[in-house]
């Protein structure tokens, strides 16, 4: 019992950062129909920004924990939502209008531009940082196993929540939401409208990238290291949770990172840590066959 | 004036090509880039002194040694690309690859080309398969995983004990080698499991371990996840000791996992920085500001091989070199290397090792 409750925490902790980096996919999916498959490297950027901001902040001498974690936050989330501007900017708005794979191939152009790039700046080696949050609570002790949650994982599950509380409102109740939306119906319309759906376009890019900005500062103080090449197995279980919840939808998302990160712990629990990537891609299969929208996704409706 | 000092350019050029070309190349191959590129960094340490040192000394049978760098990312397909790219380029001796699983395929593409190769890959398939051209510098993981598992059996009796790998040649065949050894001398692993190397979150396992009340853990595999896996056992509130293969011998072990690193014991080929015949060479990559730890002197001594073979042989043709290297015994850095039949070296031997404040040294 005690031990199911710790893969639970586990599993959480590890669903949550999915989630967040499926925001990501699923918005930009929602606003123009196209996976953004350079959108797992801007999460990997971001950690680097991550590392880097942490290191500066050590040789300057910044101890003081909540100030330094703001920091790096805000660092990261400027540096990575103009890397989120500069992606749409290049590889997305030169191919509106055109056929429908060229974004998608230019994307993962884009993806592999960025892997060589931080390879060759940052060098291909492993980035470690000494741990930031040590220590964590005792939450419940039994015979033969005490359940333990770090902080950091406390840290993750709280930011995820403020962070979803946020968007919902910023999509639901804001003009910005109402000119997303109206752009995710009808761009065309929306324009004649006068709404700047380029612009809108941008700044949903951007809102993505800030959200892997805050997830790869989350695995950052989680892990302790990161290597360039984590944007890659990260983007594509975020993917996946963004299909397995619907993809377009936000709360689906989220739901699909969740259910990634506890069907991988929990597998990796009572069956076998070998298999558990094989069981989340089987899951998203069974799913894409019998309920192709996703858990909380809508079937699409042909527009006229 | 123009005229002339293109005709001199030319001139320069053309005799340079020709310089080139009275040129020996040899190689090395490796993860140059990648998870576990700091290896391969090693291992181009080692062999760019080695070779500096030869030209300084006029060179292999008069001609100077030019150094083929060759990056398989520790990837089998890469590997043989490198393999098939170095052939081409005509080298007449390799140094590598690192991991196991790039090594055994590689090294049958230079064996078709009948290159011969050193390598400090320690799987038993890379000599067993009966390539002549192959030479291992380094022991092998049935005898290193024999004084590993023998070393947890009789050290830390009564403790619990979980045998994990990461799947990869290298990895599963020593952890195996391992958990025979211990039970050879009466001690079940309490868990045997796989994990996928390049990932990041190992709370899963590592809850598992503790729900075991696994003390010490047996891993096959590299440094890079042990590292994580430490470092998550400690928030997960579980201390481990850690028993692995000479990949433990990287100092980046000790940057990613902090004070951890202090529980990580291994096995590997006894310290070349004790012999007292390298300690000039030692010196020098001390003034280089080169850690000489790891396959550092490893790379050094391959060439040394190499260089010794063919001065001995008078040839750099594969046949003759073979027989050289075959019949004779050769001071190297890292000790006198002589081969058996299947291009083991005759006297391996392995220590066991542990890290502490950041320098490893044998275990008590």
């Amino acid at each position: 019992m005690a031990y199911a409750l710790q893969q639970l925490i586990n599993g959480l902790s590890l669903g949550a950062v999915y989630g967040l980096i499926a925001i990501g996919y699923t918005m930009v999916y929602g606003i123009i129909g196209m996976i953004n498959f350079a959108h797992g490297d801007i999460f990997m950027v971001s950690a680097f920004i991550a590392v880097t901001a942490f290191t500066l902040l050590a040789a300057l001498g910044v101890t003081s924990l909540p100030l330094a974690l703001i920091a790096v936050l805000i660092t990261a989330i400027f540096f990575t939502s103009a890397y989120g501007w500069a992606v749409e900017r290049m590889a997305y708005r030169p191919l509106r209008g055109s056929t429908r794979l060229a974004p998608l191939i230019s994307a993962i152009g884009m993806s592999i531009f960025l892997q060589n790039m931080v390879q060759l700046t940052q060098g291909a080696r492993v980035k470690p940082i000494p741990p930031v949050i040590e220590g964590g609570i005792e939450l419940w002790q039994t015979a033969d196993f005490t359940v333990q949650v770090s902080w950091t994982q406390i840290m993750i599950v709280l930011v995820t929540i403020v962070l979803m509380v946020a968007f919902t409102y910023l999509i639901t109740q804001t003009a910005f939401g109402r000119q997303q939306r109206a752009c995710e119906q009808d761009s065309t319309m929306t324009a004649l409208l006068g709404i700047n759906v380029d612009r809108t376009i941008s700044a949903t890019f951007m809102l993505g990238a800030a959200l892997a900005a805050v997830a790869g500062v989350m695995v950052t103080v989680y892990y302790g290291v990161v290597d360039f090449f984590i944007g890659f197995v990260a983007g594509i279980k975020a993917f996946t949770a963004a299909v397995l919840g619907g993809i377009g939808s936000l709360p689906g998302a989220m739901l699909g990172g969740l259910i990634i990160g506890l069907i991988e712990s929990f597998w990796a629990a009572y069956l076998s840590p070998e298999y558990k990537d094989v069981a989340t891609f089987a899951i998203l299969i069974l799913v894409l066959m019998f309920r192709p929208s996703g858990l909380l996704g809508r079937p699409e409706v042909e527009k006229v | 004036m123009k005229k002339t000092l293109i005709a001199t350019a030319f001139l320069a050029l053309g005799a340079q090509t020709q310089l080139a070309h009275a040129d020996l190349a040899v190689a090395i191959a490796g993860p140059m880039t990648g998870e576990y590129a700091s290896a391969g960094e090693q291992i181009r340490k080692g062999a760019e002194m080695a070779i500096a040192d030869i030209n300084a000394k006029g060179g292999v049978l008069g001609q100077k040694l030019k150094l083929e760098v060759g990056d398989d990312a520790c990837d089998p397909k890469q590997a043989v690309s490198v393999a098939n790219a170095m052939v081409n380029k005509k080298i007449v001796f390799m140094h590598g690859h690192w991991c196991s699983s790039s090594t055994i395929p590689a090294s049958e593409v230079y064996s078709e080309a009948d290159i011969p190769m050193a390598t400090v890959s320690t799987n038993p398939k890379v000599t067993e398969r009966g390539l002549k051209n192959v030479f291992r510098i380094m022991g092998r993981d049935d005898q290193q995983g024999m004084v590993a598992g023998s070393y947890i059996a009789e050290k830390f009796k009564g403790k619990k004990v979980a045998v994990l790998d990461d799947k990869s040649a290298y990895g599963k065949g020593l952890a195996d080698e391992m958990a025979k050894a211990m039970e050879a001398k009466g001690v079940k692993p309490t868990l045997r499991e796989s994990i996928t190397a390049g990932e990041k979150d190992y709370s899963g396992i590592v809850t598992k371990l503790k729900q075991a009340g696994v003390e010490v853990l047996a891993y096959g595999g590299y440094h890079t996840e042990v590292a994580l896996i430490l470092r998550q056992a400690q928030q997960a509130g579980l201390k481990l000791t850690v028993m692995g293969g000479d990949t433990m011998t990287n100092s980046e072990l000790v940057t990613a996992a902090g004070a951890n690193a202090d529980n990580v014991m291994f096995t590997f080929s006894p310290d070349p920085r004790k012999n007292p015949d390298a300690a000039p060479v030692v010196k020098k990559f001390e003034a280089a500001n080169v850690k000489p730890e790891g396959y550092v002197m490893y790379a050094y001594a391959a060439f040394q091989l190499f260089a010794e073979a063919a001065t001995q042989a008078k040839s750099t043709k594969f046949a003759d070199l073979e027989k050289t290297i075959r019949g004779n015994t050769f001071k190297t850095v890292i000790g006198d290397l002589s081969f058996d039949a299947k291009g083991d070296q005759k006297k391996p031997g392995f220590v066991v090792y542990q890290w502490k404040g950041g320098q490893y040294d044998y275990a008590k």
